[in-house]
């Protein structure tokens, strides 16, 4: 009697079988390291996706501070400036009024300079614009500090995180794509197909990466487009490499012949049959292609083949570092590395976490 | 050997002539006319067409495309388009300072990198293994650039301790002066990515069986370690190493453009930057023939090291 109850209770407890992708996040739900890293990325992508948005980082260009502020906590530790009086500044504007005086300078009658009246009206026009350019000192301390320019060196790293974030994620997609559908058609069609892509495989791998990137950018126009398109097509060998192997493996398994045999055509074979079993091993390549290509990217707007100048990202910020450096300004280089290495740390992390949660041999 | 070899060799043929159909679809399609570039800011319909003429830009793109082809044969890739020298000229004066900087950087990274990781293996599991470890993601999580910039400023411009930037004509000078920082930051940004990776290799050779045998039959550890595994853990390093060596032609990029050294990565930035197509083409086709040159020679060494291998 109570043995059947068990065998009963047992039965009702024994789990429905659970997919790769259950079992998955299963484990990487009792994995904390893997946990903690997928909070912290899922944060930067909220993040980013607040500077795509226009929520968060939009005003980046607004000159809201004076110059080279250091960052509220360290504000003693930046170097001495010299402030300026207004009376320095009124000072200095004398000057270069009785200078600018055109006429005066080439020692030329107002009637013999050609140029006397354009430059009166140029004066003019300098003196009502002058009033706008005075932006009001602002003495607030900012939490991250600001840049050469007065602009908030937050808003700025919030501002190049959606971009980097938003290069890196995009740029990985597109090769998983492309790298996916090639690797596809290689590894199930065989023979001229397989020949044909390999040719081409081995064409683009012939060629370092660094050196493929700056090749394609030197003819194409400076952009984000571009910088995510050059990515992409730089960067989808090893996904090729790894979808044609596990294509080749898989096409002979019963479930596909089994799939052959109920009348399915090449195409669901392939996307419909093998796709879902190898996508696993996708999202652990996504993740490493990320973190490599939001390095790449830093390099490349570092090295002016980026994003354009109406652009930041940490790249381009990190391009302004050596000469803030120099005058002891170090507080814009050392908020990119944070926010970089911290994404970079917590996404491989992730990518850790994510191989050993996600192998089917472990159980 | 040689039969093999030779096939490879043929196999390189389509894989050449399919770079050169990239880049010549690049630089010849996508990147458009250059002429505009050329003629600066006083151009006439005259001079346009002269420098078309010249080009050979008023051919059809077969014609251009079998110049190209012609070029790549003869290894005569024309003048700059800015500095108007023979592309030739440009990069044999250029490959010396990037091997001067490169060759020491890649083997003082080989045997730090291997010791270490060495080391670390055969601690495995203990305090020491997951410091390195963790220090090693740390240090692969900090963008390269960041290092160089930091430590030119620091070591150079604040401590003094290093020529900011240089380079001379004299090798020795050069050795000793110019190239022990991009040397050292170099290390920094290699050792981390290096040593994860070795260290993966040693501690999956220690887990064979036939690393319990040797260790059951009485062999010390030093002879298990120096003799059994590190002869079968260095069969992926020699693969790497080779994978890595066509990167000694372009050079280290970033130090070369930091540290001011006139080596080949500085060139291929000058090239891009002033739209300098023939010399861009020029290191793209020489890279790719080094590239397929030491994926060869990888095979043979590693039918060399391990006569497991049956070269196919």
């Amino acid at each position: 009697m109570t043995s059947q109850t068990t065998l009963l209770a047992d039965d009702a407890s024994c789990p429905a079988s659970r997919s790769l992708w259950q079992l998955g996040w299963q484990r990487l739900r009792r994995d904390r390291i893997g946990l903690t890293a997928l909070w912290v990325v899922l944060a930067f992508v909220l993040l980013a996706l607040a500077g795509w948005l226009g929520l968060a980082g939009s005003h980046w260009r607004d000159e809201v501070a004076k110059p080279n502020m250091p960052p509220a906590l360290f504000k003693d530790y930046g170097p001495a400036t010299v402030e300026l009086t207004a009376a320095d500044i009124d000072a200095a504007q004398q000057h270069n009024t009785s200078i600018a005086d055109a006429s005066a300078a080439t020692g030329m009658s107002a009637e013999d300079d050609p140029l006397a009246a354009d430059m009166a009206a140029a004066q003019t026009q300098a003196a009502n614009a002058a009033p706008l350019a005075v932006t009001p000192a602002n003495d607030s301390l900012l939490v991250l500090g600001s840049d050469s320019r007065g602009r908030d060196v937050l808003q700025k790293v919030i501002q190049g995180t959606a971009t980097s974030l938003l290069v890196g994620l995009s740029g990985a997609l597109l090769a998983i794509l492309i790298g996916t559908l090639l690797g596809a058609l290689s590894g199930y069609f065989g023979r001229r197909t397989d020949d044909l892509l390999m040719w081409f495989y081995s064409v683009f791998t012939s060629v370092p990466d660094m050196l493929l990137l700056l090749a394609f950018s030197a003819v194409m126009s400076r952009g984000i487009d571009t910088v995510i398109m050059v990515m992409a097509l730089t960067s989808w060998t090893g996904t090729y490499r790894l979808m044609r192997a596990e294509f080749m493996k898989h096409k002979g398994r019963e479930y596909v012949q089994a799939a052959d045999a109920i009348g399915a055509s090449h195409r669901s074979r392939m996307f419909r049959h093998i796709l879902p079993n190898v996508t696993h091993l996708l999202l652990v390549q996504f993740s490493l292609l990320t973190v490599a290509l939001i390095k790449y990217e830093a390099i490349l707007s570092f090295l002016g083949f980026g994003v354009g100048i109406s652009q930041t990202s940490w790249g381009a910020m990190l391009a302004e570092a050596p000469a803030e450096l120099l005058q002891g300004y170090w507080w814009q280089m050392a908020a990119v590395t944070l926010f970089m290495s911290l994404l970079v740390t917590a996404f491989s992390m992730l990518t850790d976490s994510l191989r050993d949660a996600l192998d089917p041999k472990v159980k | 050997m040689l039969a093999y070899i030779l096939r490879r060799l043929w196999q390189m043929v389509p894989t050449l002539f399919g770079v050169m159909l990239l880049l010549f679809i690049l630089f010849n399609w996508v990147g458009g006319d250059p002429s505009y570039i050329l003629a600066g800011k006083s151009f006439s319909a005259e001079t346009l067409a002269n420098i078309r003429h010249q080009l050979g830009l008023d051919k059809s793109l077969p014609e251009q495309f079998l110049i190209f082809v012609q070029q790549v044969l003869t290894l005569d890739f024309g003048t700059s388009w800015s500095t108007q020298q023979p592309v030739a000229d440009i990069l044999g004066s250029r490959i010396g300072p990037s091997l001067t900087l490169a060759l020491p950087m890649l083997l003082v990274s080989l045997l730090l990198s291997v010791i270490i990781a060495a080391i670390v293996a055969y601690v495995r599991g203990s305090l020491t293994d997951r410091l390195v470890t963790l220090i090693c993601t740390l240090a692969m999580s900090v963008s390269a650039l960041v290092y160089i910039i930091a430590g030119q400023y620091w070591l150079a411009h604040k401590l003094g301790w290093f020529p900011i930037l240089g380079w001379s004509d004299s090798l020795a000078t050069n050795l000793w002066l110019y190239v022990p920082l991009p040397l050292l930051l170099g290390l920094v940004v290699s050792l981390a990515p290096d040593i994860r990776f070795y260290r993966s290799c040693f501690v999956e050779e220690m887990n064979h069986d036939y690393v319990r045998t040797a260790r059951a039959k009485g062999l010390s550890e030093q002879v298990i370690m120096l003799k059994h595994v590190m002869r079968n853990a260095l069969i992926p390093v020699v693969t790497s190493l080779m994978m890595s060596l066509p990167y000694l032609f372009l050079g280290a990029l970033l130090l070369e453009r930091f540290f001011g050294i006139p080596g080949m990565g500085n060139e291929v930035l000058n090239a891009v930057d002033r739209s300098d197509f023939p010399v861009i083409k020029a290191i793209t086709i020489y890279v790719a023939l080094a590239t397929m040159l030491f994926n060869l020679l990888a095979d043979i060494v590693y039918k060399l090291i391990d006569p497991r291998v049956q070269l196919k």
